[in-house]
């Protein structure tokens, strides 16, 4: 198992991170020594092992179906690096 | 002359106590909390050598030490009331800078308190400051870092060369061994409490996955992360255990139980329990010092009265590829929210680029190479194509390694001794520098604790033969933290280990 080039920028595109064409053989290679390691779980039988979702087993509660905060428009912006007229500023999205 | 100025020829150091020894004495008025945290601020400001905190909270500090003083001259005490603490970095400060060491959040003040820190707030400890910690606490060595290395404030007795107090949690640990503070705060999601306490000759103890709120605390790994104290004693980590635990409706994950007092189940009584030692972590290589302390514990634990028996965890070896497949996936998923949009660092942009050049460019500014390797390696597993064969695989086999540990637990294990690292403390740079496997190796012994969301506990064990310290851990059933506590703190007692790094900072 191992990946090349053009698979690593296609990754890099996926998670929104901008690699430099020059970097990208530094990565394969990282990635491959992890991969390399990774690649032993598949001698293990996992026949009839089901997947774990959770190490406790924990019923998923419901809350109550109403409004328990909010009016926190300033806190929620306050770290935000751009804002104008009580919204968050980016680059215009749609043309 | 005044009881507290005659005390304090007898104590010079206060900020040397234990949380234990520090409460009590606050309780008799021997001191001030002001004093003692005047006294771990003083040790502070002569450490930064050390590079453990980051960010001090002085001013926050002394308020809270002197409410902490008001509520003890009424006769209130809860547990923990003017015990000054120091929190990584991970956990969200209401006002106080939190970026888990990350670029990323360069200048992100929360606005609100993670449950965990509250807990303590309300209870009365007084926080000095931030304390570094490796970035997103993807590390074990913190040199991942964005606040540059913490040091550990042992050396060896050969050499001058800096050495890594481990990681994540390296700069709680590296303030707790220097006498910084009492106590601090660490994050646990494959080893990053108990690394460090061992490479740094203090006591952290990961509880039971569930047993302290995940809220406000900066998500890593979701199904791994847990939160506990790295502190100077076993008693001291049942007292600050029980002040972090407890439900939380805010975190799906929190356990709704009771917590138990901890402290009180520490009788030093541990006759007719079972101590389980797998045959599977006596790893090639071990160094001799490592066995041999081990080996002791073993016996230690005979001596007052325990059954040792020898057991198999069959699935251990594959517990580090396994964590290298889920803890990525996870990160990657809780990651994805750092856009540069609602909160930290944004890049400076270039005429005509879109809102893709932002998040690409914020994002390649903003994390550090570690961070970006596992974003990528957890998103290139969750891919099609890939879910099955790589996430879903490495999730059964998460099964079986819990099943293994359930299988001794149920033929009468009551815990399991197992050394905490496979090496003492390593020069800064020994292992960044080469291939990301060897540091993750660090991590050996401790990551099946996580993977099963059991407790374990690493405490001192003795110096090697370089005079660095060495920790042995020690691993529970699910919510038995007092037990676990108990079974460590006879081997503590056994140990009697009472090393200090020489002060060269």
């Amino acid at each position: 198992m191992s990946i090349d080039v053009h698979i690593a920028r296609n990754v890099a595109k996926l998670v929104r991170i901008r690699v430099e064409d020059e970097d990208l053989a530094d990565l394969v290679s990282e990635f491959n020594a992890i991969l390399g390691f990774i690649e032993q779980l598949s001698e293990v039988d996992v026949t009839d092992v089901e997947p774990m979702v959770s190490v406790t087993p924990m019923d998923m509660t419901l809350r109550d179906d109403a409004v328990i905060d909010g009016g926190q428009q300033q806190n929620v912006l306050s770290n935000a690096p751009d804002v104008r007229e009580g919204f968050y500023a980016v680059p215009k999205v749609v043309e | 002359m005044p009881f507290r100025r005659w005390w304090s020829r007898f104590v010079a150091h206060l900020n040397e106590l234990t949380l234990s020894e520090a409460r009590d004495a606050l309780r008799k008025k021997q001191f001030t909390s002001l004093e003692i945290t005047m006294a771990c601020l003083e040790a502070i400001d002569a450490a930064a050598d050390l590079n453990a905190f980051v960010h001090n909270t002085a001013e926050l500090a002394v308020e809270r030490a002197r409410a902490a003083d008001k509520r003890l001259s009424r006769n209130e005490t809860p547990s923990m009331c003017g015990l000054p603490i120091g929190i990584k970095d991970l956990y969200c400060t209401q006002g106080v800078a939190t970026q888990a060491a990350s670029r990323i959040l360069q200048g992100f003040k929360p606005e609100y308190e993670s449950t965990v820190t509250k807990k303590l707030r309300d209870v009365g400890a007084v926080m000095l400051g931030k304390l570094n910690m490796d970035e997103f606490a993807m590390g074990s060595s913190n040199e991942t870092s964005c606040y540059g290395n913490a040091i550990n404030p042992w050396r060896r007795a050969t050499d001058d060369s800096p050495l890594t107090p481990g990681g994540s949690s390296g700069g709680s640990a590296s303030a707790v061994a220097a006498d910084l503070c009492l106590a601090a705060t660490g994050t646990d999601t494959g080893g990053s409490i108990r690394q460090p306490a061992s490479l740094t000759g203090i006591t952290g103890i990961k509880p039971t996955y569930g047993r302290c709120s995940r809220w406000g605390i900066i998500a890593f790994a979701s199904s791994l992360d847990q939160a506990g104290p790295m502190t100077k004693s076993v008693r001291d980590a049942a007292i600050m255990l029980e002040a972090m635990s407890g439900y939380d409706p805010k975190d799906s994950t929190s356990a709704n139980c009771s917590v138990p007092n901890f402290e009180a189940a520490l009788t030093g009584h541990i006759r007719g329990k079972t101590i389980g030692i797998p045959r599977e972590y006596k790893v090639e290589g071990l160094a001799d010092d490592i066995e041999s302390l081990w080996k002791q514990g073993q016996d230690m634990l005979k001596g007052a009265g325990a059954k040792i028996v020898d057991i198999s965890l069959p699935h251990t070896r594959y517990a580090l590829p396994v964590y290298y497949v889920i803890a990525p996936a996870e990160a990657s998923s809780n990651l994805a929210r750092y856009d540069g949009i609602r909160y930290g660092h944004r890049a400076r942009l270039s005429a005509g680029d879109g809102i893709v050049d932002l998040y690409e460019k914020t994002r390649a500014e903003g994390f550090g190479p570690e961070v970006k390797r596992r974003i990528m390696i957890g998103t290139y597993v969750l891919s099609s194509g890939f879910y099955e064969a790589h996430y879903n695989h490495a999730r059964k086999v998460r099964s079986l390694i819990q099943r293994d540990f359930t299988d001794v637990f149920a033929q009468g294990v009551d815990a399991i001794l197992t050394p905490a690292t496979p090496s003492a403390a390593f020069d800064l740079g020994e292992l960044s520098n080469t291939d990301p496997v060897e540091m993750y190796l660090n991590d050996i012994f401790t990551v099946t604790v996580n993977l099963a969301g059991l407790p374990g506990i690493s405490i001192p064990a003795g110096l090697n033969r370089q005079s660095l310290p060495l920790g042995l851990q020690l691993i529970g059933q699910p919510w038995e933290e007092g037990e676990l506590l108990n079974i460590a703190y006879t081997l503590e007692k056994s140990i009697d280990y009472r090393e200090k790094p020489t002060k060269w900072w």
